[in-house]
C-alpha cells in the first residue's frame, strides 16, 4: 500500500464526519496553542528582564550591605556582639584606589515629597554622583546632572526625572527654578531625558540630588547600594577581588557586605525562567493528553461503526497490519492537522500580544513550539493505537455480517 | 452454529457451483472457509495446491487479494467512494500505482457495463449498478475463484438475471464459480449442485436438468 493512498484514505474518511472530526481539531489545536501562548509569555518575560538587567552593563557590580549566604552576622556574630555594618560613603570613596575600578556610585534611596508652588508628588528621591550618570547611561533632556564634587559636599541641586519634570512644572522651564525636598530645598540643575525604565530604576519618575543631601534628608549614615563599573569587562574579577579586600580591611576584617554581578542576576533569572517556561509548557501539554483520550474514545466508536467496511478491507486483502496502519494514520492525521492549526492559532495569539504590549517580545521558544507539535502526534499515535488493534483484530466473517 | 462437519470437497478450476441449504446449514461457514475469511479447527483446506493452515495472516490476505473475488448480499461498497474508486481499492491496497489501478478499474467497470457511471457514488446507483459495481471489484484482481454470497438476495428479479447472466459470463471465460442462495431458481443453472443440512453435504449432484 502506497504511503499516499494510506494518507488519501485517512482523509477520506475524516470527511465524511465534518462536525466530529472538527470537534476534535478543536480540542487538540487548543492543546498546542496553549502551549505556544504560555511559554511565549514566559519566555518574553524572559527576554525582557534579562534585556533590562543587560542594559544595566557587562562591567557593573553592585555592593549591599549583609551577606546573603549567612542572613547576618550569624550565630558567632551574635555570640560576641558583632552585626552586619552598614556601607558608608567613606566605603565608596575608598574604592577609587583600585586601579580595576573605573567609577563608582553611591545610592542613597528614599521616597520623598516634592513640590513646586501649589504642586506636589510622591516620588522616589535618589542620593548619589555624577558618576551614576555614566554607569547608567542617561541622557539629560535640558541642563546638566550632578557636579562632580566630593562625596562628603552638600549641594542643594537637583535633577528632575522627565514625568515628575513635565507633571510639576507643566510646560514651565524648571532650570533654575526651587524645588521642595521634604523639608529642604533645591534647585533644578537638569531634566533627565524621557528613558523609562531601565535596570532597577524608572529614570522618568525620580528626583536625583547629592548623595550627601540624601543623608541628612532620610537621616541616614548609610548608603543603600554602591555601584562599581570596573574599568573593563575582563578585569571584572580583579575588580571584585580589589573591592572586596578593601572594603573588609576597613570593616575590621569582616566582609559583611555582599558584592553581585550582572552576570550572576541573569543567570539566576535565566534558570528561574527556564522552569517556569518548561513548567508552563508541561502544564499545557496534559490538555494534549486530554486531547489524546478524546481521540481514542472517537476512534473506538470509528472503529465499531465501520466494522463492515473493515471486514471489507480484510476480505479485498488487506492483512491486520494494513487495517493498523490505516487507522493509526486516520488518528495521527487528524493529530498532525490539529496540532498545525493550533501552532498557527498561538503564533497569531503571541503576534496578536507583540502588538498590544509592544514593550514584551512574546515569542514562544522553538523547543517549546516544536515539542508541542511532537506532544500532539505522539497523544494522537499512542491513544490511536488501542482503536487501531481492535479494527486490526476483528474477525473478517463477523465484521462483515454486521 | 455455523459449524461444518466433515465436509470433503473437491473443485476443479473454472467450474460453477451452487451451494443451497435452509439457514444454518454451513453454507456461508463453508463459502468463508473457501474464502480464507475462517479456518477450520481441524481438517486441511488446499487453494492451489497450498495449505493454507500453514499461513500467516499476510499470507492469506495476500492469497486472497490474488485467488478471490467476493459479491455479498449487501454489495459492500464504500459509501464515501465513487464507483471507480470501490473498484480501484484492491488495487490500492496491493499499492498498484494510480495511472494503472485506474486503467484497469476503467476496463473492469466497462466489462460490467458501467462506464458512464464511474464517477457516481453508490447512493446514486441502483442495486443492480452497485451488485455491478462489486463485480467489477471482485474480478479486478484477475482472481481464479468468485465467490457469491445471495448476490441477487438484495435485488428485483430483473437485475438478479442480469447479475446471474454476468457471473455466468466470467465463468465460461474460465472462472470458477461458487454460489451460495436460498433461491432454487437461481441454484439450479449451476453445473454442480451442492446441498447442505446441519453442517454437512447432503446431495452433491453434478450436471443436473439444465434450468428452464
Amino acid at each position: 500500500m502506497m504511503a499516499r493512498d494510506v494518507f488519501r484514505l485517512s482523509f477520506q474518511s475524516l470527511r465524511r464526519y465534518p462536525l466530529r472530526t472538527s470537534m476534535l481539531l478543536v480540542a487538540i489545536a487548543i492543546g498546542v496553542a496553549s502551549v505556544i501562548v504560555l511559554t511565549s509569555v514566559a519566555e518574553g518575560g524572559r527576554r525582557y528582564i534579562s534585556g533590562e538587567f543587560s542594559s544595566l552593563g557587562t562591567n557593573l557590580l553592585i555592593m549591599l550591605p549583609g551577606r546573603s549566604d549567612t542572613a547576618g552576622a550569624g550565630l558567632q556574630g551574635m555570640l560576641i556582639g558583632e552585626t552586619s555594618r552598614d556601607l558608608t560613603l567613606d566605603d565608596a570613596r575608598a574604592l577609587a584606589r583600585s586601579p580595576n575600578v573605573a567609577r563608582y556610585a553611591p545610592l542613597v534611596v528614599g521616597g520623598g515629597a516634592v513640590s513646586w508652588g501649589s504642586r506636589e508628588r510622591d516620588i522616589t528621591v535618589l542620593g548619589t554622583n555624577a558618576a551614576f550618570r555614566d554607569i547608567q547611561g542617561w541622557e539629560l533632556a535640558v541642563g546638566s546632572f550632578l557636579p562632580a564634587t566630593d562625596l562628603d559636599v552638600l549641594s542643594p541641586v537637583c535633577v528632575l526625572g522627565n514625568l515628575v519634570a513635565s507633571e510639576l512644572f507643566a510646560g514651565a522651564s524648571p532650570l533654575g527654578e526651587w524645588v521642595r525636598i521634604g523639608e529642604t530645598r533645591c534647585r533644578v540643575i537638569g531634566v533627565l531625558a524621557q528613558a523609562g525604565m531601565a535596570g532597577f530604576f524608572d529614570s522618568d519618575e525620580l528626583v536625583v540630588i547629592p548623595a550627601a543631601n540624601a543623608q541628612q534628608i532620610f537621616d541616614t549614615p548609610s548608603v543603600f547600594r554602591i555601584y562599581v563599573e570596573a574599568s573593563a569587562p575582563e578585569r571584572m574579577d580583579r575588580a571584585r577581588a580589589d573591592i572586596i579586600e578593601i572594603v573588609t580591611s576597613r570593616h575590621q576584617g569582616v566582609e559583611d557586605f555582599t558584592v553581585i554581578t550582572m552576570d550572576a542576576i541573569l543567570s539566576t533569572f535565566n534558570s528561574i525562567f527556564g522552569v517556569v517556561t518548561a513548567a508552563l509548557a508541561g502544564i499545557a501539554s496534559i490538555s494534549l493528553i486530554v486531547a489524546g483520550v478524546l481521540i481514542m474514545n472517537v476512534m473506538l466508536v470509528a472503529v465499531t461503526q465501520r466494522t463492515p467496511e473493515i471486514g471489507l478491507f480484510k476480505a479485498l486483502g488487506a492483512n491486520r497490519s494494513q487495517i493498523l496502519m490505516l487507522f493509526l494514520a486516520e488518528a495521527s492525521v487528524l493529530a498532525l492537522a490539529g496540532g498545525l492549526i493550533g501552532y498557527a492559532g498561538g503564533q497569531g495569539a503571541a503576534l496578536l500580544l507583540r502588538t498590544v504590549y509592544p514593550i514584551i517580545d512574546f515569542h514562544a521558544p522553538l523547543w517549546a513550539s516544536l515539542a508541542g507539535l511532537a506532544v500532539a502526534v505522539a497523544s494522537g499515535l499512542v491513544f490511536g493505537i488501542l482503536p487501531a488493534r481492535r479494527a486490526a483484530l476483528l474477525d473478517p466473517v463477523e465484521a462483515l455480517a454486521k | 452454529m455455523h459449524a461444518l462437519d466433515r465436509v470433503d470437497l473437491d473443485i476443479a478450476a473454472g467450474e460453477y457451483v451452487s451451494i443451497m441449504g435452509p439457514s444454518g446449514s454451513g453454507k456461508s461457514t463453508l463459502l468463508n472457509v473457501i474464502g480464507l475469511l475462517d479456518r477450520p479447527n481441524s481438517g486441511t483446506y488446499e487453494l492451489d495446491g497450498h495449505d493454507v493452515a500453514e499461513l500467516d495472516d499476510s499470507e492469506l490476505a495476500a492469497l486472497r487479494q490474488q485467488q478471490i473475488g467476493f459479491i455479498f448480499q449487501s454489495f459492500h461498497l464504500v459509501a464515501r467512494m465513487t464507483a471507480l474508486e470501490n473498484v480501484e481499492l484492491p488495487m490500492v491496497l496491493k499499492g498498484i500505482a494510480p495511472k494503472e489501478r485506474r486503467q484497469r478499474a476503467a476496463d473492469a467497470l466497462a466489462s460490467v457495463g458501467l462506464a458512464q457511471r464511474s464517477a457516481h457514488r453508490p447512493d446514486q446507483l441502483s442495486g443492480g449498478e452497485r451488485q455491478r459495481v462489486a463485480i467489477a471489484r471482485a474480478i479486478v484482481m484477475r482472481p481464479h475463484v468468485l465467490l457469491a454470497d445471495e448476490p441477487t438476495g438484495n435485488l428485483d428479479s430483473r437485475s438478479g438475471a442480469e447479475i446471474i447472466r454476468i457471473i455466468e459470463e466470467l465463468n465460461r471465460d474460465g472462472l470458477a464459480l461458487l454460489v451460495v442462495t436460498h433461491d432454487p431458481k437461481v441454484g439450479e443453472r449451476a453445473k454442480r449442485e451442492i446441498k447442505m443440512a446441519d453442517g454437512r453435504i447432503s446431495a452433491d449432484v453434478l450436471d443436473p436438468v439444465p434450468a428452464p
